[in-house]
């Protein structure tokens, strides 16, 4: 089996999505299947400038600022779904900041003019509704709201509306998450347990479950039966170092270094969580048709082979 | 000696030895404990509802947790108060556990919502429920939980909490008078606060009811 070490040399690509991006790695002889690479981001033109999205003050008083408003409101509380299209404890916004509209944060603005485009994940042209539908398969472990259903067209529409101004099939800067270039040593969990306990532990939890307060969730659990499940981008080292360095902690963006980002990302991204929903009955098979990236499905960490006791995926 | 003689002195021996052992938070809070901590109730009120004018803080409903950690940093100087620190070194550990589990069980007195110009709270309701993030200030709420209700030992409730209060705490923050915030994830934020912004979220949490 290939490994999934950084290989130095491979030309980096990323995939840009709600979810974010990662790094495509050469593949030494051996490995059969090449699904999942991640496509590179189209890059911004040089001249692009900083897209800033309509104010909230600016939406509508009428039906169709009733269904952005009803699209914002759905991506911050999402858990209003839990049960119906959301089967873990997440809400859009926990990795999207500002409401979806923050650049480097996976804003929608960038997202929603890029589709309809091609993904390597499931090799087919998508349109914006059915990348916001993996987003629920994945990231929040869920059912995607059908076509046409009020839940979808609200969110797509709220994604329109931050849109507003924006080219076209063109590339805008702060899209996805930024690169994180590769750290100095092989991403390490046992290190980024220390950047976890020091770092991140305060809100996400000394085992990751985050925090609820009266049943409802304020930190996001990173890991576990209630965080996103095996086949989320974030679940990929590089995409989640991405987003770590960028964001993380709340209010104290860029003050990890890129060791540490990639450290604390592997040290996450280590832990059991719900089954990848594309899982056929064995780890190793769906380890090497969909995870052929920088992620630890499939391998044996701490005496266990991650997947093998992933958690259900309850509404699938 | 006789019996029932040795078995009433016992009985009335027992509860002043079981006193020590456990102080009252209660007794402790309307009394002081004799050794330097004054009552509390002479500042913060026999039911913990504080004192809106004079800033000091309203303390029930607040995490026992959260306030013991409080009285510590008092003690360690991570939060100056020219009042507070004699007082907070006054206290032994079982002490700053007994007052500070008293008052978060204290529900009976709710300070009035502080009422406030439109517009401010306008302003200070943006800031809580979006943040500024041009700014890199994220929403108060993110943190301080739905409501500005709180979460655990780490992130105080703020709603119903005295504007003066929430507006010196900032500042403190700001001064380096306290620096007892996990990650200094409060002293960020708040350093980039204008006094604009501090004056309408302070406000606007002091317009809420605590528990909603």
């Amino acid at each position: 089996m290939a490994s999934k070490r950084i290989v130095t040399g491979a030309a980096a690509g990323f995939l840009t999505a709600a979810l974010g991006f990662g790094v495509a790695w050469a593949q030494t002889a051996g490995t059969t299947k090449e699904k999942d690479y991640q496509a590179e981001l189209p890059k911004a033109p040089a001249d692009a400038g900083d897209f800033t999205p309509p104010p909230e003050s600016a939406i509508p008083d009428n039906e169709f600022g009733a269904m952005v408003r009803l699209g914002r409101d759905l991506f911050v509380n999402t858990q209003q779904l839990k049960g119906k299209y959301v089967g873990n404890g997440l809400n859009c916004v926990n990795c999207h900041l500002d409401a979806g509209r923050m650049a480097d944060s996976a804003p929608l603005w960038a997202a929603y003019p890029m589709y309809p485009a091609y993904r390597k994940k499931n090799d087919k042209v998508n349109t914006m509704e059915e990348r916001i539908q993996g987003c629920f398969r994945y990231s929040m472990n869920g059912k995607p709201p059908p076509a046409g259903s009020k839940e979808l067209t609200a969110m797509l529409t709220y994604h329109y509306w931050l849109a507003t101004g924006a080219p076209v099939n063109q590339a805008l800067a702060g899209r996805g998450y930024p690169k994180l270039e590769k750290p100095a040593q092989e991403p390490d969990p046992e290190r980024g347990r220390g950047v976890y306990e020091a770092q991140c532990a305060v809100c996400h939890g000394d085992g990751g479950q985050g925090a609820t307060v009266a049943g409802n969730y304020v930190f996001p659990p990173l890991w576990g039966e209630n965080s996103f499940n095996w086949g989320a981008g974030m679940h990929r080292i590089n995409t989640a170092a991405g987003f770590i360095h960028a964001n993380m902690p709340l209010g104290k963006p860029g003050t990890l270094s890129v060791q540490e980002s990639w450290d604390v990302a592997a040290f996450i991204n280590s832990h059991e969580r719900p089954q990848d929903p594309r899982f056929k009955g064995d780890v190793s098979a769906t380890e090497a048709e969909f995870h052929q990236h920088q992620c630890y499905y499939g391998e044996k960490l701490q005496g266990g082979m991650l997947g093998a006791k992933a958690y259900p995926n309850p509404l699938q | 000696m006789k019996p029932a003689l040795a078995l009433g002195i016992l009985l009335v021996a027992a509860p002043v030895v079981g006193a020590q052992e456990s102080p009252s938070g209660e007794q402790i809070v309307q009394q002081g404990n004799g050794q330097g901590a004054t009552a509390c109730i002479a500042c913060h009120g026999a039911q913990g509802a504080g004192n809106a004018a004079a800033g000091y803080p309203r303390l029930s409903m607040l995490n026992a947790d959260y306030l013991s950690a409080q009285l510590r940093a008092y003690q360690q100087g991570t939060r100056t108060n020219p009042i507070m620190q004699p007082i907070a070194k006054a206290l032994s550990d079982a002490e700053i556990e007994a007052v500070a589990e008293y008052y978060a069980g204290q529900t009976s007195e709710v300070p009035a919502p502080e009422t406030g110009d439109t517009e401010l709270l306008h302003q200070g309701e943006e800031l809580a429920l979006q943040g500024a993030w041009k700014q890199t200030i994220p929403a108060c709420v993110s943190c301080h939980g739905p409501g500005g209700n709180g979460v655990g030992t780490h992130f105080p409730a703020l709603a119903g909490q005295h504007a003066a209060y929430i507006e010196a705490q900032i500042q403190a923050w700001m001064n380096g008078q306290r620096s007892n915030d996990p990650n200094q994830l409060m002293e960020v934020v708040a350093k980039r606060l204008s006094d604009d912004q501090i004056k309408a979220v302070a406000a606007y949490f002091a317009s809420l009811k605590p528990g909603q």
